[in-house]
């Protein structure tokens, strides 16, 4: 049996999976990126191997996506993070047409089809608006938890009207809504609800066709789910790895990889045009 | 002796400067704006009445300005930040054409006519970017504070590129720099550079013309005055003696004697028997 893996470099969070020849998860790891990417790309590959029980060298392929993708110093190859999600997008949910993918520092809009290839994308590249940073001001603002904002946001009835479109005056906004004793739920309802209207807005650029899938860091927060299906009026599919999609997305094109160079040459090259 | 008060509730300072019928400054206090801006706006008053030696009775009429002038209880009347920095650095500087007021969270450009009046005016208060929140950012994020700002800078020779796009993406940037092995002050060098690039882009939308003057909390670091005039290649007035953060309270307060003025001149054509007292509290 061999191997293969996808290592996610993202902003904040740097994620590895790797799996087997049925395309099953055997080992995942996830770790804070920090100042040194390099480091953090070794050391979630290694958790991953670990967690799978696995020795280095029955991995035969690696892939690097996210934007340290290139610090992936033991990688095969790269390949962008629009794709990897694209791809795991649709690993995981057969009918997804479009992917919303909310990470720490940046939100995509994917368009893709029925294969997984990417259609068209969209993200936010000058701006942190409406991206999981929004979240972090807020929970440093409110000393909340990250991973408790969002069920704190759902116990609300009276969400606040964020109006602040930038990141760093949110928090300030925060505070100021907090000072005029409104409640902290409604405060986080509202910062939910004004993060899913700036993704919104980048989904209709490239289209929204159902299903949708949510998938990035952010996805593990309920308040945003709700956020989301609210404004979108639908139900987007979330899976219990979303914050590993893109590592799964890189792990499948790994596993292209080595089917390729094993197949006829006639398929090799047709499997290598995927990748791309 | 009439005495006047501006005062400036800023996104995060809020000033009070009391004024006298002589124009001179009888007392000002500062003091960070937080958020209960009601009780903010009466602790600074009294802190300048304090330093002038007077009494709430002795003031005539209080201008509130700044984007919180709506919550100050006590004033007589609010003129927006704008109209009040115009006439502040026009007093100052009477040929001042263009004023660039760069606050904690707003950066804002206007053009003047001779007469201390706004013909035109640009503002950002929408991203952190262009504005002292991004130095602020930029400095937090390499461990030093607002204050440490200006001599941190002081000690570079050559700015490090900073796009100045987010203040949220300048985090990576920053983080990037000093693992090449870039020096913070110079860091802090590029992020005043690219803060100056948004500032003369702001000025060219008003069409601006000289005399420039500088006012607002960030004009306290010299090496911003400095990049501007560098870059618009043109003397600019920056008011000393830390007036760069009164300026606009300095316009209130002289508001304030005018429309004292005219008050009085109205009293004294249509009710020439109404006292002086009656007159104040309008």
């Amino acid at each position: 049996m061999s191997y293969a893996a996808g290592v996610d470099v993202g902003s904040t969070q740097t994620k590895a999976v790797i799996i087997d020849e049925d395309r099953r998860i055997v080992g995942r790891a996830l770790i804070d990126t920090g100042a040194h990417v390099v480091t953090a790309a070794e050391k979630a590959f290694a958790e991953a191997l670990q967690h799978g029980g696995l020795q280095e060298p029955e991995v035969e392929y690696v892939i690097g996506t996210g934007y340290g993708r290139y610090r992936v110093t033991f990688g095969n190859t790269q390949v962008t993070e629009i794709s990897c999600h694209g791809r795991g997008a649709v690993h995981m949910f057969p009918g997804t047409r479009t992917v919303v993918d909310m990470g720490g520092q940046d939100t995509k809009a994917i368009r893709v089809s029925p294969t997984g290839e990417i259609l068209d994308f969209c993200m936010n590249d000058k701006c942190a608006a409406g991206t999981g940073r929004f979240l972090g001001a807020a929970s440093a603002a409110l000393d909340i938890p990250l991973g408790e904002l969002g069920e704190v946001a759902l116990r609300s009835e009276r969400p606040v009207r964020i109006s602040t479109t930038c990141t760093v005056f949110a928090e300030s906004e925060v505070l100021s809504w907090l000072g005029k004793g409104k409640k902290i739920e409604d405060i986080l309802l509202g910062v939910h609800q004004s993060i899913a209207a700036r993704s919104i807005g980048l989904l209709r650029r490239v289209g929204i066709e159902e299903e949708v899938t949510f998938t990035g860091g952010v996805a593990r927060n309920v308040g945003m789910i709700e956020a989301l299906n609210r404004g979108l009026g639908l139900k987007v599919n979330v899976s219990e790895e979303s914050h590993y999609m893109g590592a799964v997305g890189a792990a499948l094109f790994a596993l292209d990889h080595i089917r390729a160079s094993r197949a006829p040459v006639d398929g090799g090259a047709a499997a290598a045009e995927a990748i791309v | 002796m009439t005495f006047t008060v501006g005062i400036d509730v800023g996104s995060t300072y809020t000033k009070a400067l009391i004024l006298n019928a002589g124009f001179e400054i009888a007392g000002r206090a500062i003091t960070s704006t937080g958020f209960k801006l009601a009780e903010t706006s009466r602790r600074v008053y009294d802190e300048a009445l304090r330093e002038a030696g007077l009494r709430a009775d002795d003031v005539h009429y209080v201008v509130a300005t700044g984007f919180g002038r709506h919550m100050v209880p006590f004033s007589d009347v609010h003129v927006t930040d704008l109209t009040a920095s115009a006439r502040g650095t026009s007093f100052l500087f009477p040929n001042t054409r263009t004023v660039l007021d760069v606050g904690g969270q707003t950066m804002k450009a206007s053009r003047l006519d001779g007469r201390a009046r706004v013909k035109s005016f640009r503002l950002n208060d929408k991203c952190a970017a262009g504005t002292g929140a991004f130095l602020e950012k930029t400095a937090r994020y390499m461990g030093f504070t607002t204050e440490e700002i200006g001599p941190l800078v002081a000690t570079s020779k050559e700015a490090v590129p900073i796009s100045g796009v987010c203040a949220v993406f300048a985090e990576s940037e920053v983080i990037n720099q000093l693992s090449l092995g870039a020096a913070p002050a110079d860091i802090m060098h590029g992020a005043i550079a690219s803060l100056v690039d948004r500032a003369v882009q702001l000025m060219k939308r008003v069409q601006m013309e000289p005399q420039f003057t500088l006012i607002g909390g960030i004009l306290r670091f010299e090496t911003m005055s400095r990049l501007v005039r560098d870059h618009l290649k043109a003397e600019v007035n920056v008011p000393r003696g830390g007036m760069v953060q009164f300026a606009t309270a300095l316009g209130a307060a002289i508001l304030g004697h005018q429309r004292l003025g005219k008050l009085r001149e109205m009293a004294v054509k249509e009710a020439p028997l109404v006292s002086d007292s009656f007159v104040a509290r309008w």
